[in-house]
C-alpha cells in the first residue's frame, strides 16, 4: 500500500536531485544513493528537448532507445518508492506529445509491475488542439517571439503535432492530487525541477534558479559525466553540490551554467514570469559547493504558454560518394558546380522537373560543408566526401532525383579531364531514404486562461501488486 | 587554433563555443582566459553587432551581446539564419558555428 506524502506540512528547505540532464543519458547508480543519504525530496530529469530538431515533435517519436530510459527509470522509480518520495519527468519521449507520455508511462507501467513496487503514476497532456489554438489567435490571444512575425491560421493547421509548453502549475496539481509519479508532456526544463519546491512554499527568485542550473544535471560540475547534483532551495536562496563527491561546484562553473543554451543569460522567461539573475552572487562554502543568492522572480502579468509546432515540409532521400584524387579536390568548387548544373539538367530531362518543383543540396564533407562560405580556413583539402540531399513532395521523385544524379555522383569529371573519374560511393545502394522531413513553425505564446487549462491530467488509480 | 599566423580569440580563450538556443536562437560564448583576454573580446571597437553580423551574414539589428568582466565571458546571440533540420541546415546542434569567431584574429598591438 502507499503512505500518501505529508505535502501540507510547512518544511524549511526542500532538496531537489536532478539525476542526470536526460532521461535515458544514464548516470551511476551510486549517485542516486547518494542522493538519498543527503536526503533528497524529490527527483526531477528531463525527458526531451528540440536540440535535435524538428523530427522528433514532427513524428511524435522519441530519441532515446527503450532499453536506456527503461535502466534508468528503473533505478530512479526503485529510489522514489524507497526514500517515499516524488519523481518527476519532463517533456516525456522528447517531444512531450501525447504518444511520449504513453510511451514513457508504458515503461513505468512495466517497471512498477517487475519490481513489485506500489506507486501512484499522473500523465499530464500537453498537446494541444489546432482548431482551439484557432480560436484563440482570432480572438486575439496568441502573440509572437521574436525573430517571428504574426501566426497565420494556416500554419496551425500545417502542423502534424502542437504541445504548449507547461510551467509548474499541472505538476503541482498532479502532485497534490497524490501522485508519486508525474509524467509531464512538454514542460520547460525548469518547471519539472521547479514544482516541487513551489509546492513547498520556496521563494520563486531562488527556486527558479537552482531549477536552472541543475535542469543538465551534471552540467555546472568539474566532471559532467559522473553523474547529477542536488539542489537544496532554502528561504534565502540555494546551495547547489554534486552527487558525485570527487567532483566539485564551483562558482565560476554555476554562474556560467546560466550562459547554457540561452538567449539571454540574466533573465528567462518562464510561463508565470521571469527570472532575474542579473543581481545574483555566487560564493563557495567549500571545495565543491555553492550557495547563491539574490535571485529574483518577477510574476507577469499575463500567464502564457509556449507553442512548439512541427511540420512536413517535403521527403529526402540522400546519397554519398568520396573524392580522393588531388587534381578534382584542387578545383572542387568548379566540380561542385558543374554537378549541380549537371543534376538539374538530367533531371529536367529525365523527370520532366522544373528547379521549383524539387530541392537538393550538396555538401562538401571536408571541405566546407558545415560553414559553407563562413568557413575561414584555406587551402585544398585532403579528402571530401559529397553529400546529396535531395527533398520533394514525396519520397519517389526524391529517390528519383538521388537516382538520376548517381551517375553524376560516380563519373563527373572537372573541365579539363579528358577522361571518366571514378568516385568513391559510401554504400550500396547510394541512396537512404530518409522519409518525411519536418520544420518548426511555432514560435509564439498563449495568453493562457488558468495556468492548467491547456493540460490534461489523468492519475491512475492505485494498483496493488503481490 | 591557429598554429601561426595572428593571434586569434581562440588562443586567448579557455573555450569558444556555439549552440542551439531553442529552435529558432543561436548563441555562442567566448570563456577568456584572463582579464586582458577579456578586455579584447569585449572591447566593442573590435567585437561588436556590425563585426559579428559580418562574420556570419546576419542582421545585424537582431545580434544579442552580453560581456561579463566577472567571468572573462562575451556572450553573443542571434536568430538561427537556417532553419533547423531543413534542407540547408548542416548544423543541427549549431554546435560548430563558434569557429568564424573563434578565428577571428585581434587587433595587433602597436
Amino acid at each position: 500500500m502507499h503512505k500518501e506524502l505529508d505535502d501540507k506540512e510547512p518544511v524549511g528547505s526542500v532538496k531537489v536531485m536532478a539525476p542526470t540532464g536526460m532521461l535515458g543519458a544514464g548516470f551511476p547508480e551510486a549517485t542516486i544513493d547518494r542522493g538519498l543519504e543527503l536526503g533528497a525530496d524529490v527527483i526531477s530529469v528531463d525527458g526531451g528537448s528540440t536540440d535535435s530538431g524538428p523530427y522528433y515533435l514532427g513524428s511524435s517519436q522519441p530519441k532515446t532507445t527503450r532499453a536506456a530510459v527503461a535502466r534508468d527509470l528503473r533505478v530512479l522509480l526503485r529510489a522514489a518508492a524507497r526514500a517515499n518520495i516524488p519523481l518527476i519527468v519532463g517533456s516525456c519521449g522528447t517531444s512531450g506529445t501525447d504518444d511520449g507520455v504513453d510511451w514513457v508511462a508504458g515503461i513505468v507501467t512495466e517497471i512498477l509491475a517487475d519490481e513489485g513496487l506500489d506507486l501512484r503514476v499522473a500523465r499530464i497532456y500537453s498537446e494541444q488542439d489546432a482548431n482551439a489554438l484557432k480560436e484563440r489567435l482570432e480572438s486575439g490571444h496568441i502573440h509572437p517571439l521574436p525573430p517571428h512575425g504574426d501566426l497565420e491560421p494556416e500554419t496551425l493547421e500545417s502542423c502534424t503535432h502542437i504541445v504548449g509548453m507547461m510551467g509548474h502549475e499541472p505538476i503541482v496539481a498532479a502532485l497534490e492530487a497524490g501522485a508519486q509519479v508525474v509524467l509531464a508532456g512538454r514542460a520547460t526544463d525548469t518547471a519539472v525541477a521547479a514544482a516541487y519546491a513551489l509546492m513547498k512554499g520556496m521563494p520563486a527568485g531562488p527556486t527558479w534558479h537552482a531549477a536552472k542550473i541543475v535542469e543538465c544535471g551534471g552540467q555546472c560540475t568539474s566532471n559532467p559525466r559522473a553523474g547529477g547534483v542536488l539542489a537544496t532551495i532554502d528561504a534565502g536562496g540555494f546551495t547547489i553540490e554534486p552527487l558525485d563527491p570527487a567532483v566539485a561546484c564551483t562558482p565560476i562553473l554555476v554562474a556560467a551554467h546560466m550562459l547554457y543554451e540561452t538567449v539571454n543569460p540574466f533573465r528567462m522567461r518562464e510561463p508565470d514570469g521571469t527570472l532575474d539573475v542579473g543581481e545574483a552572487t555566487y560564493a563557495a562554502l567549500d571545495d565543491r559547493t555553492v550557495r547563491v543568492e539574490g535571485s529574483r522572480f518577477h510574476v507577469a502579468d499575463q500567464h502564457t504558454v509556449k507553442l512548439e509546432g512541427a511540420r512536413i515540409t517535403g521527403y529526402e532521400t540522400m546519397s554519398f560518394s568520396a573524392i580522393r584524387d588531388p587534381h578534382i579536390l584542387a578545383h572542387i568548387e568548379d566540380w561542385a558546380r558543374l554537378l549541380r548544373l549537371m543534376i538539374s539538367q538530367r533531371v529536367e530531362q529525365t523527370l520532366g522537373l522544373r528547379e521549383d518543383e524539387y530541392a537538393f543540396d550538396i555538401r562538401l564533407y571536408g571541405y566546407n560543408a558545415v560553414l559553407k562560405d563562413r568557413d575561414p580556413a584555406q587551402g585544398p583539402p585532403r579528402e571530401v566526401g559529397v553529400m546529396l540531399l535531395v527533398e520533394a513532395p514525396d519520397q519517389e521523385t526524391a529517390t528519383a532525383v538521388a537516382k538520376v544524379a548517381n551517375p553524376l555522383m560516380l563519373h563527373l569529371p572537372t573541365a579539363d579531364m579528358n577522361y571518366l573519374p571514378s568516385l568513391a560511393f559510401a554504400t550500396s545502394p547510394a541512396e537512404v531514404e530518409r522519409g518525411p522531413a519536418y520544420e518548426f513553425v511555432l514560435h509564439h505564446v498563449v495568453d493562457s486562461v488558468t495556468p492548467t487549462d491547456m493540460f490534461r491530467i489523468e492519475i491512475e488509480e492505485t494498483v496493488h501488486h503481490g | 587554433m591557429a598554429e601561426t599566423g595572428p593571434t586569434t580569440l581562440g588562443d586567448l580563450a579557455f573555450e569558444v563555443r556555439s549552440k542551439n538556443a531553442g529552435p529558432f536562437w543561436i548563441t555562442m560564448e567566448l570563456f577568456m582566459r584572463d582579464a586582458e583576454g577579456y578586455g579584447i573580446a569585449a572591447d566593442a571597437a573590435f567585437l561588436n553587432e556590425r563585426t559579428v553580423a559580418e562574420l556570419y551574414g546576419v542582421d545585424e539589428t537582431r545580434i544579442q551581446m552580453f560581456r561579463i568582466p566577472s567571468l572573462n565571458v562575451v556572450k553573443i546571440s542571434f536568430p538561427r539564419p537556417v532553419g533547423q533540420g531543413s534542407l540547408r541546415d548542416r548544423d543541427i546542434h549549431s554546435g560548430q558555428q563558434h569557429v568564424p569567431l573563434a578565428m577571428l584574429p585581434v587587433p595587433t598591438a602597436c
